[in-house]
């Protein structure tokens, strides 16, 4: 194969490619994953909008903000103060796209397409017609679902987990009239979009790696991507099955989730469904899903911190181990976001004891990560504080996920602040960090053009504060009872005194937004104005580095580079320099890790 | 116009910020400042803000802690409750333990173990030992977790005993209804269908089906006269369908009806809105039922949580221990309450679908009983009938 690929790249560096074929219809897995990450950032930026508009009432309960005004009009926000209907659709669009769109759609869309060919030793993925139709669907569903922001009714409004009957029937709430519709057609469309690419992902992990690099020899991250692309392919079209039935709910009279409702006066015939069936279909897409998101972060900043500790990482088959054991695990503890739902308490049971077995595999992770810090020579580049406070963050977010898994104990917190602490500690700054870690590190080969370091160190110090000052304090909230979802509390005397709280909140909130406009700004300007990459800036042994700085067509000018050794040789005493690429030759008397 | 001015300003702070970019870069040029090498002093700076950030997070958890722990829910008011809150407090210390220790190593190895030149990390790729260790030591904390956990658990959930009394809750958008056994000791059985103004619950009896039938009837007769009047068609064939929809139903009316002939147990039912009240130390099994979409009984000082769901009936089972005019004492607060609230979201009024829950003395909650009316009463029903319930 290589030889004729070799031909192929040779032939494509004199083409002249048209501005359609290059930048829109790529099916280079290098310009897709531009696009992916494009995207995804201007989703994010969407959704932390959202979010801050809603911040802005639960801190300041039924004042008037100009700026909500000015964004939502009259109809949304009359003389400023949110309305009750927009408030639940910024809730659920927001985490709609911080989940799907940001940290699904962007994360694994953006390095799994980059990564996987460079790092394995490829040309291009399997399939790369497959590849840009993964993409245009994402961008199709992206649109669908930012349009609905702006439908008369309302975008959907159910929360992100759309359960019916509330999602089912427009007579319940109107963010599920159309804004329900378009909120499921784009989601359909997204879950072709993953599908597409997970399986090429794993298609060409499998079959394209360059000659001698083993399984045991691929860097984390693409270990991370290959299980987080299995889940997906596993999980997601449960989620179709499911979004499906309700569309049948919604629009053909069929009886899937529905039964014994009078809703606004009406009787409705259906009887003999239940919501609980679509709570099962849900979660067992929404719970591996967790992982798809977290997955692509772990693996990154496994490969970061080792670069940057100039160390290798420390248990390299442990983490690969936990990584498929959470991989597993996954699907087999869904039932957990269901204790209160009326489900068979022996079942709970069962949920509460494979829940809480995913904490060993992330407990090995997480004294793994604290090794390869131990003595190392920690190297701060602001992918690297990401990293660290990814460890940080996991371990905040990760704890509180044993109080949630224990039943018992989920009996008072479900569905409180607390759950929402908890999960946005770990999606919302863990997955997230795991993300600029990725950004940071991998510009360079992204657009050939370095970040501003002090940036990115004034944007991380700043996240990292603001993050924690937002989802802190929620646990607070929570554990007083407070439940998730709530236009306002003040009708409440037991939260009277958490007004501070949730005005702390918000600033920290408006912080975060502030942040992440120092990281908008490195970002763009540094594309057109960054000082140029040098081939290897991180002095890292991946194969990633071993191409050229310009993206070529096939990824390197002549052949494939062959593999010779495990990714993580940094700071080996039996070299003088601190990396050893794993294109190097074994030495006589070196033995093969 | 201000508008104008907000993007304006915009515009012009990313163009100053973007001309300063440039500068630093020309002069990051000058003096030959590579951004893939970091120096020493940023090295040296971010290790530093990583002690800082060990005594900044500690420092921000304590203070949080101190400054909100005081409003944390009062003492559990239920048995469960305080099984709950053992609990809590055993997952706590352990949490607390792994948060500070695993951070303490986080930071303090971030702070020291920076870049220096000319040296060489410690080549450490992994010890099979250290990982069995660090796998069997979570493994067996989990288990104490896992144990401790389902016991509780367990306990929880254990069936009523004999002699629990019965609540129904029953939600709909967007309020609580409670409904007690009356008399009988029994919860009379319901139908969606029968639900109406004057039987919310939908209780099944003679006279709510026949009630019911009737409504239907009158709207059938209605809707097939109006069919033999002059219509556009799109009106038509909605009306058509409604028919057939009425007739449908009045139909299922009709099986509920002989299915139930004389059934008594719904009559004597007490139907509650507004405010209930349950007795202390008495075991209460709640039977949960939603006429709409999901809600959630959400009940924080008891512990209680249950979804209610419509088409299905969902229970829990707890025993209040400490009554409202107790709890106002402890706290020192005479206008506390407990409460119902809702913790599913259902729709824009969600945030206010509440109710308050009083715990009485056994007798209070007798006198309580004794001053509520049957069900009964509640329909617009001859006075013969009534007399039926009373022989």
């Amino acid at each position: 194969m290589s030889t004729l690929a070799e031909a192929h790249a040779h032939a494509h560096a004199g083409h002249t490619e048209t501005f359609v074929s290059k930048y829109v219809f790529s099916m280079d897995h290098k310009m897709i994953s531009k696009q992916f990450l494009i995207t995804a950032v201007f989703m994010a930026v969407v959704g932390m909008m959202l979010s801050i508009f809603f911040r802005l009432q639960l801190g300041w309960d039924g004042e008037s903000f100009a700026i909500l005004n000015a964004f939502l009009g009259d109809k949304w926000a009359p003389g400023g103060v949110l309305d009750k209907n927009m408030y639940l659709s910024l809730v659920t669009i927001h985490g709609t796209i911080m989940v799907f769109f940001v940290l699904t759609g962007g994360l694994s869309g953006t390095f799994s397409n980059l990564l996987i060919p460079m790092q394995i030793g490829a040309r291009d993925m399997a399939s790369g017609f497959l590849n840009m139709l993964s993409y245009w669907f994402f961008f199709v569903s992206s649109v669908i679902m930012f349009l609905s922001l702006f439908l008369e009714s309302g975008a959907a409004s159910g929360g992100w987990t759309i359960y019916p009957p509330l999602s089912a029937l427009p007579q319940a709430m109107p963010g599920s009239g159309a804004g329900m519709t378009w909120w499921l057609v784009s989601m359909a469309l997204f879950i072709v979009s993953s599908l597409l690419g997970s399986l090429n992902y794993i298609v060409t992990i499998l079959n394209l790696r360059t000659k001698g690099m083993k399984m045991t020899r691929m860097p984390l991250t693409i270990w991370a991507f290959l299980i987080t692309a299995i889940i997906g392919v596993l999980s997601f079209p449960v989620l179709f099955s499911a979004v499906l039935l309700l569309i049948m709910d919604r629009t053909m009279g069929t009886a899937f989730y529905l039964s014994d409702i009078v809703i606004a006066g009406e009787v409705l015939e259906q009887t003999g469904g239940s919501p609980i069936l679509y709570e099962h279909l849900f979660w067992f897409l929404g719970h591996p899903e967790v992982y798809i998101v977290l997955l692509p972060a772990l693996g990154i900043t496994s490969e970061v911190i080792s670069t940057n500790t100039r160390k290798p990482i420390f248990g390299y088959r442990a983490m690969i181990g936990s990584l498929i054991a959470i991989g597993f695990l996954s699907f087999i503890v869904w039932g957990h976001h269901m204790f209160v739902s009326g489900m068979s308490p022996f079942l709970g049971s069962v949920f509460v004891f494979t829940t809480l077995l995913i904490a060993i595999p992330s407990a090995v992770k997480t004294f793994n990560y604290l090794t390869t810090l131990w003595r190392g020579n920690i190297v701060y580049t602001p992918g690297m504080l990401f990293s660290i406070g990814l460890v940080s963050t996991f371990v905040s977010g990760g704890l509180t996920g044993i109080i949630l898994a224990d039943s018992a104990l989920d009996i008072n917190v479900h569905d409180t602040y607390f759950v929402v602490g908890h999960f946005h500690i770990v999606m919302g700054l863990s997955a997230i960090f795991g993300m600029f870690a990725g950004v940071y590190h991998w510009f360079p080969k992204m657009f050939g053009r370095m970040m501003n370091n002090k940036m990115g160190y004034l944007h991380f110090w700043l996240t990292i504060i603001a993050g924690y000052g937002v989802f802190f304090p929620m646990h607070f909230l929570g554990l007083a009872g407070a439940p998730r979802r709530y236009y306002s509390y003040s009708d409440y005397p037991m939260f009277e005194n958490f007004v501070d709280l949730n005005q702390l909140v918000t600033l920290f909130a408006i912080l975060g937004g502030i942040a992440q406009v120092v990281f908008l700004f490195n970002f763009f300007n540094s594309i057109f104005n960054g000082q140029k990459a040098p081939q290897n800036p991180w002095k890292s042994n991946t194969l990633e580095w071993t191409t050229p700085v310009e993206h070529v067509h096939g990824n390197w000018y002549g052949k494939i580079p062959e593999v010779h050794r495990w990714p993580y040789d940094y700071s080996n005493p039996a070299f003088e320099a601190d990396f050893v690429p794993q294109t190097v030759p074994l030495g006589p008397d070196e033995e093969a890790h | 116009m201000n508008r104008i001015f907000v993007v304006l300003i915009v515009a012009l702070a990313v163009i100053a910020l973007a001309q300063l970019m440039r500068i630093y870069q020309l002069s990051s040029k000058v003096r030959n400042i590579k951004e893939e090498e970091i120096s020493d002093a940023d090295n040296r700076l971010n290790a530093s803000l990583m002690l800082v950030s060990l005594f900044a997070y500690f420092g921000f958890v304590i203070w949080q802690i101190v400054h909100w722990g005081p409003y944390m829910l009062p003492e559990a008011a239920s048995e469960h409750g305080a099984a709950i809150d053992q609990l809590f407090n055993f997952n706590w210390a352990l949490l607390f333990t792994v948060f500070f220790g695993i951070h303490t190593a986080l930071f303090v190895f971030a702070w020291k173990y920076y870049y220096r030149a000319g040296t060489k990390a410690y080549f450490y790729p992994h010890n099979n030992k250290l990982e069995f260790i660090w796998t069997i030591v979570p493994s067996v904390v989990l288990a104490a977790v896992i144990i401790f956990g389902l016991i509780t658990w367990s306990e929880i959930q254990k069936p009523k005993g004999e002699n629990a009394i019965t609540i129904e809750l029953y939600s709909k958008q967007f309020d609580w209804t409670a409904r007690y056994t009356g008399k009988d000791d029994q919860l009379g059985k319901s139908n969606y269908l029968l639900v109406s103004g004057t039987n919310p619950l939908g209780i099944i009896s003679d006279e709510s089906t026949a009630d019911k039938l009737a409504e239907y009837e009158e709207t059938i007769i209605r809707q097939e006269q109006k069919l033999e009047t002059i219509l556009p068609d799109g009106k038509r064939k909605e009306l058509e369908h409604s028919l057939a929809k009425n007739k449908r139903l009045r139909a299922r009316i009709v099986d509920i009806q002989l299915k139930n002939a004389g059934l008594q147990t719904g009559k004597d039912d007490h139907v509650v809105k507004g405010e209930m009240h349950i007795p202390v130390n008495t075991e209460i099994e709640f039977l949960f039922r939603s006429q709409d979409v999901i809600h959630s009984a959400y009940m924080p000082h008891f512990r209680l949580q249950m979804n209610s769901v419509p088409g299905d009936v969902t229970r829990f089972v707890m025993t209040p221990t400490i009554t409202t005019a107790e709890m106002r004492n402890k706290l020192n607060n005479p206008e506390f309450n407990y409460i119902l609230m809702c913790n599913k979201v259902c729709g824009a009024a969600h945030y206010n679908m509440q109710m308050d829950v009083i715990v009485d003395s056994p007798e209070d909650y007798q006198k309580w009983v004794d001053e509520q009316k049957p069900f009964i009463t509640e329909t617009t029903l001859q006075d013969d009938n009534i007399q039926l319930v009373e022989n």
